[in-house]
């Protein structure tokens, strides 16, 4: 009986203290991989208006998307707990929900450019929750209209 | 078939409204999958299964939505939405909807490609 209680209340806590450890990690190399494209995908522009600037000679329009699922680790997971009861925001969450859409956002622009188009109006992004009672786990989706000479 | 998310396309004239087109999906997780990403939440991060099955669930939506367009007559869907919604724990609704459009290119010599401007 001792050691099951024991296991009861270790184990959670060796999960959180991984989920910390590699989750930051993870995070930090993610970031690093999203700056880097940034850089290379600098150049495909992207406007949320839903006209094209003027002086722009697209004329063939499709529709361009790119979504990703992120989730949350065991730590955040459980800092956020804490941080229900007082209130305030949330960096944990706030960085997970940037990532997301930065990705998302980087994902639209790779796919414009496999298009051979490098100018992208009428975005927009929707995100939802897809699964995860406790720890949540965010779909991200940007989507918009990619123009062709 | 051009699907565009913005109201009017730049170079085309709508010259036929047909009404609402839309098409959804409802996919559900594989067991299997679902577990590794259990796996996968304890350190968080992309989950690249759910990605998948996701990005997957909107091409077959929008697929479906272009064929009810298509049966429609027309060729072209604008203003295109994507609104998604988890039904159970296990399954995840997209849906893709917008209006079904005949389009036509804007003759080259009075095609001001910006009205505005």
């Amino acid at each position: 009986m001792e050691w099951l209680n024991l296991a009861q209340f270790v184990l959670p806590l060796i999960l959180v203290l991984v989920g910390w450890v590699v989750g930051r990690i993870l995070e930090r190399r993610h970031y690093a991989s999203i700056r880097q494209r940034e850089k290379e995908l600098a150049h495909v522009l992207v406007f949320s208006t839903r006209l094209p600037p003027p002086q722009s000679s697209g004329q063939r329009s499709s529709l361009v998307t790119g979504s990703v699922v992120v989730s949350s680790d065991y730590f955040k997971t459980f800092i956020s707990g804490l941080r229900n009861l007082v209130g305030g925001n949330f960096k944990g969450y706030e960085t997970l929900m940037e990532r997301g859409r930065r990705e998302a956002l980087l994902r639209l622009k790779a796919d414009a450019l496999a298009q051979g188009s490098t100018l992208v109006i009428g975005l927009r992004f929707e995100s939802s929750r897809i699964a995860g009672s406790q720890t949540p786990c965010m779909e991200v989706l940007a989507y918009g209209t990619a123009l062709k000479a | 078939m051009i699907v565009s998310n913005l109201e009017t396309l730049p170079g085309q004239q709508v010259v036929k409204h047909l009404g609402l087109a839309q098409g959804s999906t409802v996919k559900a997780k594989h067991v299997g999958k679902d577990f590794l990403a259990g796996l996968k939440n304890i350190v968080g991060g992309e989950l690249k299964a759910y990605t998948e099955l996701m990005q997957d669930a909107r091409e077959e939506a929008v697929r479906r939505m272009v064929a009810e367009a298509t049966s429609m007559g027309a060729n072209a869907v604008l203003n295109v939405r994507f609104a998604s919604t988890s039904i159970t724990m296990g399954a995840a609704e997209i849906l893709a909807y917008g209006s079904a459009v005949v389009v036509q290119p804007l003759p080259v010599s009075s095609a001001p490609a910006h009205p505005q401007a």
